[in-house]
């Protein structure tokens, strides 16, 4: 199926690297699930050929744990926009993070809510000024970097729509990573909100020889004023997986299902 | 032999809850049938608390009305629970606390001093108790003492030794002061059938376990939070994960991940929970993905009565959802229900691949029944609908079939790779907005619903076959109605009883059968403005009479006995040429 996005959209750009990682990963489609929320980046998943999630606003995170628990096979990908991850599905953050979920978390953050037709979204600038803004936006903008950081994601990158190789590597080094993984991918919507030309002048990739485990320079890096930093801000391979904790805990039970139900209902006998 | 009513009142934390559980274990052990009913207070520590338990040597049918026995630890216990006491029933109370005044005879029994200066463990109060009524009722005390190590041998031999003191205590008072009325003696039973007490959730996460659930996603809330503590132990053992998440909807929507990738998957929420989650449920009727939902309906709206019963949540479970979502809502009526119906409802799930809502209330929840060694067998297991080899060369998930339904490919099937969206879809699967396929589907997806309502298995008859009275119920209300119509029936009245083990969609072909046997219809059921009336009302356009009651208790049988009565009577009235009293609240 053809991708419905306006000519123009970064997402299109983020499309194409999820194509080009997925080929260099030589995934096989069938073991691969894209799940996704609703708004212009929920589409996403139909434009794929794998096994896709197109679930309601907000739930992305939930559900695709579901999937990965459900089959600890398969290859999930979670992908969201700025306001189905931070506005309406921001609580479910923080806790994909702390259950370090195997799964890859693609935000594409078009600093508007697209779909609805230019309303400001968490990520929007105070001073943007559009139909929900006539005035500019009340509420500071949130920093998704900054929020991965500070809920301990176990690796936290970025990425630009207008640099699609880079984004393309920063996605095959998330589904890589063992552990939730966090791609903060700039897709600015040239309808309503275009940050291409603000984003070009501001994004630079992150020094090579920066430490990716320095999670005090990550902080750092993230509140620079004058640079939008894309690359690799956090990595930590050292922690245990959600799938690993449960695989752990069925591990002590050594399959005997007759025996267990047995047990069971002894207890109430 | 007629059965027995044992209410124990104290303040929570003083142990009832143990002691009644003790006495009903033992009482099950011995072969008796109980029925217990709990109240307990929405805070953590204090407040008033009661446990009763009814037995005998025949299937108990309700929580019953009038107890035989009270047990009360303090005079706030007296005061309220002591209207509950049959007139000339036993009173066991501290004498240390107050003096009781009434018909019935008054059993003083020092428990303070026994506990503190014999058994040294002011704490045992409650064990002290369950002595005297254990002596009084010639109960097992072997088995007592049994389940004493089981329960507290963890704790250590120093606890076990002092209860078994308490429980021994109690016991020797009564052999030195004997009580004065004759009560039925508890010796142990023979029986060929080997016996379970549990409650209506440890019931239907045994259900949900057999079924094949293999993932629960939950949330904690009253009255259901022991279905996910109970699955937390018991589903690792059965190769299966269990996710405490962050919210309702985090839950459901894992639960549907879940079942997405292939495995069975549930949870368990009470109203204020389902509220979140009716959304993520539309999710699964558009997508067409099983999922079973259990809902232990509370005293609503809101918060309301979050440690109380209530049956207000069936329009929530039948139309909680915006644009034309149907989906299967069960209800079963007793705790080997609970078993054997979440056995069906993960059946039709996987079947109709649609969402199931699972109906009990907080007394079905939290009262422990006696039933049979569960047998597996009786009900098979259905597993969803796969597509073929031959399927997969050219799949279409959606692809539109004679009753529906159409088989569902897994992620990691070679051939099957669609997208499961919430948007409307063509039969490949892909987002479609022309007018004619929102209509296509919507059918498709309500004739899925339609084939549910000729399942068979949901109903259940009792009574006469022919009857003046017809008086429909759902849920947990099943055993009260029953007992009422026996007792109507005894003393002469004409009275049939359809209770419904679904309640959406309604078992039509059942339904009518029964309504053309009867000649006025009462719908009795535990909420304000009759919701299954309403319901009813959409589809049969006839007169019902209804018997509602809003106090976030269970039915007693009396009460709906009255009913039948006046109904009854009003029936002969018609007969006179006046005019049948009908009324729709």
């Amino acid at each position: 199926m053809k991708p419905t996005w306006c000519p123009g959209c970064g997402d299109f750009a983020v499309l194409n690297a999820l194509y080009q990682a997925l080929a260099a990963l030589d995934l096989d489609p069938k073991n691969v699930v894209v799940v996704s929320g609703i708004g212009c980046s929920g589409r996403l998943p139909i434009f794929v050929n794998s096994y896709g999630f197109h679930g309601v606003h907000g739930r992305v995170l939930p559900t695709a744990m579901g999937v990965k628990i459900g089959n600890p096979k398969l290859t999930v990908i979670a992908v969201g926009g700025d306001g189905d991850g931070l506005a309406i599905g921001g609580g479910h953050f923080p806790h994909a993070a702390r259950r370090n979920i195997d799964i890859t978390y693609i935000m594409l953050d078009n600093n508007i809510y697209g779909l609805t037709k230019g309303q400001a979204s968490p990520t929007t600038l105070q001073s943007f000024q559009g139909k929900s803004s006539p005035y500019g936006v009340a509420e500071e903008n949130l920093n998704p970097i900054a929020l991965a950081l500070a809920y301990d994601v176990s690796f936290v990158a970025r990425g630009y729509a207008g640099q699609i190789k880079h984004l393309t590597d920063l996605m095959i080094e998330g589904i890589n990573h063992k552990g939730f993984s966090f791609i903060h991918a700039l897709s600015p919507c040239v309808v309503f909100n275009d940050t291409y030309p603000y984003y070009g002048k501001k994004v630079t990739p992150i020094a090579p020889y920066e430490n990716p485990s320095n999670k005090m320079r990550a902080l750092e890096l993230w509140q620079d004023k004058h640079h939008i930093f894309l690359g690799t801000f956090y990595k930590d391979e050292t922690r245990q997986t959600f799938n690993e904790r449960i695989r752990d805990i069925i591990g002590q039970f050594p399959r005997d299902d007759e025996k267990y139900f047995k047990e069971l209902l002894n207890r109430y006998a | 032999m007629k059965d027995i009513l044992v209410r124990i009142g104290g303040d929570g934390g003083e142990g009832i809850i143990s002691s009644g559980d003790l006495l009903t274990m033992a009482l099950a052990r011995s072969n008796y049938e109980v029925f217990t009913f709990r109240t307990f207070p929405a805070e953590i520590k204090g407040g008033p608390a009661m446990f009763q338990v009814r037995f005998g040597d025949q299937t108990i049918l309700s929580q019953g009305h009038q107890a035989d026995i009270l047990v009360t630890l303090n005079e706030e216990a007296f005061r309220l629970h002591h209207a509950a006491l049959k007139p000339d029933g036993l009173l066991v109370y501290e004498p240390a606390h107050y003096k009781p005044e009434g018909s019935f005879e008054a059993y003083a029994v020092p428990l303070d001093e026994i506990a503190s200066h014999g058994v040294k463990s002011a704490i045992t109060k409650n064990m002290v108790a369950l002595g005297v009524v254990a002596r009084v009722l010639d109960l097992s005390f072997e088995t007592l003492e049994q389940l004493i190590r089981e329960r507290f041998g963890k704790k250590g031999d120093a606890v076990v030794a002092k209860n078994l003191e308490a429980l021994k205590a109690g016991s020797e008072f009564v052999a030195q002061h004997p009580v004065k009325k004759q009560l039925p003696v508890f010796a142990p039973l023979e029986s060929s059938h080997k016996h379970v007490v549990m409650s209506g959730n440890e019931a239907l996460t045994v259900g949900a376990i057999s079924a094949g659930c293999r993932y629960f996603g939950g949330y904690p809330i009253t009255p259901a939070s022991d279905i996910l503590e109970l699955m937390e132990r018991e589903l690792p053992k059965f190769g299966g994960a269990v996710v405490q998440t962050e919210d309702e909807i985090a839950a459901i929507a894992s639960v549907i991940g879940a079942s997405f990738a292939g495995k069975k998957a549930m949870t368990a929420t009470s109203g204020p929970g389902l509220a979140l989650m009716v959304e993520e449920l539309g999710l699964a009727t558009m997508a067409e993905i099983p999922c079973v939902v259990v809902d232990a309906q509370r005293g609503g709206p809101s918060t309301g009565l979050p440690t109380k019963m209530e049956q207000g949540d069936l329009n929530l479970a039948v139309y909680g959802a915006h644009g034309d979502a149907p989906r299967i809502v069960l209800a079963p009526g007793d705790v080997e229900e609970c078993l054997y119906y979440m056995i069906q409802a993960f059946n039709l799930a996987e079947k109709y691949q649609t969402p199931v809502i699972f109906l009990t209330d907080q007394s079905l929840a939290h009262r422990t029944q006696t039933y049979v060694w569960p047998d597996f067998s009786r009900v098979p297991v259905i597993n969803r609908l796969l597509p073929s080899e031959a399927e997969l060369k050219e799949y279409d998930r959606y692809k539109i079939t004679p009753d529906g339904i159409s088989p569902m490919a897994i992620p990691g099937m070679k051939g099957g790779c669609y997208a499961a969206t919430g948007l409307e879809h063509t039969e490949e699967g892909f987002p479609s907005f022309v007018p004619k396929t929102h209509t296509i589907m919507s059918a498709k997806r309500a004739q899925k619903i339609e084939e549910v309502s000729r399942e068979k298995g949901f109903t259940a008859r009792f009574g006469e076959k022919q009857a003046k009275i017809g008086v429909i119920g759902w849920g947990s209300t099943q055993g009260a109605i029953r007992e009422a119509v026996e007792m109507a029936i005894q003393q002469g009245l004409s009275v049939a009883q359809l209770q419904l083990k679904m309640v959406y969609p309604l078992p039509e072909a059942d339904l009518l059968e029964f309504l053309q046997s009867v000649e006025q219809v009462l719908i009795a059921e535990l909420n304000y403005m009759g919701q299954l009336n309403q319901l009813f009302q959409s589809k049969f356009l006839i007169p019902t009479q209804t018997l509602t009651k809003c106090e976030g208790l269970p039915f007693f049988a009396e009460e709906i006995l009255a009913k039948l009565k006046e109904m009854s009577g009003s029936a002969k009235a018609a007969a006179q040429g006046e005019r049948l009293a009908t009324h729709n609240r």
